[in-house]
């Protein structure tokens, strides 16, 4: 039952800001506060004169959750500059001062990673008189290959604390092959969140318009923490977590707008574009593999051998020179590097072609540290004869375990 | 893949139908669509290699070709990049059916090898394989390979190998797998190779503590991966406590799964366990 957790966390999707989301809903028919998205102080207290409303949310717009108890520092200083990234204000003088203290600041919260995100985004948003605070969240579930939508009497709150305290308190149901809820199902949600009359019937409105949004937007999750009952019985959408299933980006032409890159790493961008697929990590080893499960296995490996991986990088199967010599480079930049590992398992690819692709890229990028190169699978005694047969300096090996042996001992001469 | 002796018997390409391709050894028809092709060819098993945006879309015209003209037949498909929601509706169809079975997508395939050659469904390297008695079953495609390799090098052949693929959404998974291994006579042992991400490993292993009766040796990749990141495959990410490589590995032990921290030494593991087992001299 952690699995809310896991989704909120993942990066498998593309994420979106609340305020993104909050269009989407409100395109939708799904029932949000009004709001207006700024990118300057000066927007925010016009923004407060449009609303009319006296009480309004000044909210922090990053990627990561927990913005609310999150941490505002200042970039220059590192100083505490405000405690929570989500603040209710009933003055103009309130929003000039929150949004001061957000504007150009670094959040950091349970989620961002001990870095935090700098806020260049912010949403004024009216305030309601809240009755009662509610979870509500679709997502994949994997194990059962149908949507599950989630849903609790305890919003407002950390989900995986509930999850873990009291687990009745979550209700489940899961589409049917169909794509739908099974009839029935967003009643006996309702109930068992409580609501009655007008706030039962637009909560099952609701979650209609969330199922049908999930599935012709392609969406990989949406959160809403907290969904609230209005004192007067209406139910809104006070927060939007949003993630897209990157694969059905074809589909989708209107999320290119929507990506903030700077929320990105302009590094895994750039390896996204020519087919690779790079993580940066924090050791000092290199690796260079084709397919995901070997380069993982790769790290592991380098890490039992007393080494640590630099980084995950999965070269894909329709590398090529072009995408090898940009791997290389991406590798390179890391001045954590000490050396490198290339381990390939020639399936589709062709260890030769990898091989020649190597004595190019080191020649363009200047290879500097030392390498070691596994190759095994398609064409890997071409490969290995192409290496050897060239000038470049590098270590040839047949075994996974010989290749992480021979790059941790060379790694570890360079710290002598 | 005729190269390596799998049964060939013709292709599938929308707009191609009647044109002949030449493959090594045999020339065999193109249909324009699957139908046809099953009809004509009585094939029992298909390949797709269709771009992503269209891939689940061959699947379930695959699958109904099967399921109306024979009412059984194998899908194996390599596509990586298929839309989750596509592949929901794809295994909603298809579930409805009992007679097909879907391996992957974003998988290298499946290969049983023989005597000489053998059959190849896939995208492996055929020759790194041999005839033997071990299955294995793997999320990964390279790394599967791997797993062969360190299967070979303490001189033991394969069963079959099969790689289910790591996409959140997917065919037949460990279960299956597991199930037909212990069915089949010539398996004696099975190798296990999972990924961090999602609890399909975790399930596997209580389901083989009841229900599987041959030894296990389980590898799960990313025990180093960093929590919340994306690792290629799109289901490879843990974080929140669920899905770690720690948790698998945890899992197969209280299972009876013997394990390899080390993938360079899965095929060590699988000596000892064989021995143990009295499946090998010591």
């Amino acid at each position: 039952m952690r699995i809310v957790e896991r989704q909120t966390l993942s990066r498998e999707g593309v994420n979106i800001h609340e305020y993104q989301g909050k269009a989407l809903f409100r395109e939708e028919g799904v029932a949000v506060q009004e709001g207006v998205h700024c990118t300057t102080v000066d927007q925010a207290m016009e923004a407060y004169d449009s609303l009319e409303s006296k009480v309004v949310a000044v909210k922090s717009q990053i990627h990561a959750g927990g913005r609310g108890k999150g941490n505002l520092y200042c970039p220059d200083t590192g100083n505490l500059q405000m405690e929570g990234g989500v603040k209710i204000a009933s003055s103009r003088d309130e929003v000039e001062t929150y949004s001061k203290n957000i504007l150009g600041n670094i959040l950091v919260t349970k989620q961002s990673g001990p870095d935090g995100k700098m806020v260049n985004n912010l949403y004024i948003e009216a305030g309601c008189e809240i009755a009662h605070e509610y979870y509500l969240a679709l997502l994949v579930d994997r194990e059962k290959d149908a949507i599950l939508v989630m849903a609790s009497t305890e919003g407002g709150v950390d989900i995986e604390e509930v999850a873990e305290t009291t687990p009745q308190a979550i209700h489940k149901a899961w589409t049917d092959s169909s794509g739908k809820l099974p009839m029935g199902a967003d009643s006996a949600m309702a109930d068992s969140l409580g609501l009655t009359g007008s706030s039962k019937d637009s909560f099952k409105e609701m979650l209609g318009r969330l199922v049908s949004m999930f599935v012709s937007r392609d969406c990989s999750m949406v959160e809403i923490n907290p969904l609230v009952r209005t004192e007067d019985g209406a139910m809104i959408a006070l927060d939007s977590k949003i993630s897209f299933d990157d694969n059905a980006s074809f589909r989708h032409p209107w999320r290119a707008e929507m990506r903030d890159m700077s929320e990105e790493e302009e590094v895994e961008i750039r390896a996204n574009k020519s087919g690779l697929s790079y993580v940066k990590l924090d050791g000092n080893i290199g690796c260079l593999v084709n397919g995901a499960g070997l380069a993982m296995a790769s790290m592991d490996v380098i890490k039992l051998y007393g080494g640590e991986p630099a980084n995950f990088l999965d070269i894909g199967g329709g590398a090529n020179k072009e995408s090898i010599t940009t791997a290389f480079g991406i590798i390179l930049e890391d001045q954590n590097v000490e050396g490198i590992l290339v381990n390939i398992f020639g399936g589709i690819i062709r260890c030769d072609m990898v091989a020649r692709s190597i004595i190019d890229a080191s020649r363009e990028v200047g290879l500097s540290v030392p390498l070691v190169v596994r190759f095994s699978g398609t064409n890997h005694e071409e490969g290995r004869n192409v290496l050897e047969e060239s000038s470049l300096e590098v270590t040839t090996v047949s075994t996974l375990a010989d290749g992480a042996e021979a790059i941790v001992a060379a790694t570890v001469g360079v710290d002598a | 893949m005729t190269e390596y002796g799998t049964d060939v018997v013709g292709g599938v390409t929308p707009g191609k139908g009647g044109q002949v391709v030449d493959l090594p050894g045999r020339s065999v028809p193109v249909y324009d669509t699957m139908g046809q092709a099953v009809s004509e060819t009585n094939a029992d098993v298909t390949v797709i290699y269709v771009p992503a945006r269209f891939a689940a879309a061959a699947i379930v015209e695959a699958a109904d070709a099967f399921n109306e003209i024979k009412g059984e037949g194998l899908i194996v498909c390599i596509t990586e990049g298929i839309p989750i929601l596509d592949m929901i509706r794809c295994i909603a169809h298809i579930s409805e059916m009992p007679g097909i079975r879907l391996i992957g997508p974003n998988c290298p395939g499946i290969i049983t090898p023989g005597e000489n050659g053998g059959c190849k469904v896939g995208i492996m390297p055929g020759y790194i394989h041999a005839k033997g008695r071990i299955g294995i079953i793997s999320k990964s495609g390279t790394l599967t390979y791997e797993a062969v390799a360190q299967t070979m090098s303490v001189g033991e052949g394969q069963t079959t190998c099969i790689g289910i693929g790591g996409d959140p959404i997917s065919g037949t998974g460990f279960i299956d797998c597991l199930a037909a291994f212990e069915e089949d006579p010539e398996t004696e042992a099975v190798v296990m190779i999972g990924e961090i991400g999602g609890t399909a490993e975790e399930d596997a292993a209580a389901w083989a503590a009841d229900n599987f009766s041959k030894p296990i040796v389980g590898f799960v990749a990313g025990a180093t991966a960093p929590p919340g990141k994306r690792m290629g495959h799109a289901g490879a990410i843990i974080s929140g406590g669920k899905g770690t490589a720690e948790e698998k590995f945890s899992a197969f032990e209280k299972a009876g799964i013997h394990i390899a921290r080390d993938p360079s030494k899965i095929g060590e593991v699988l000596v000892s366990v064989l021995i143990e087992a009295g499946l090998r001299e010591p």
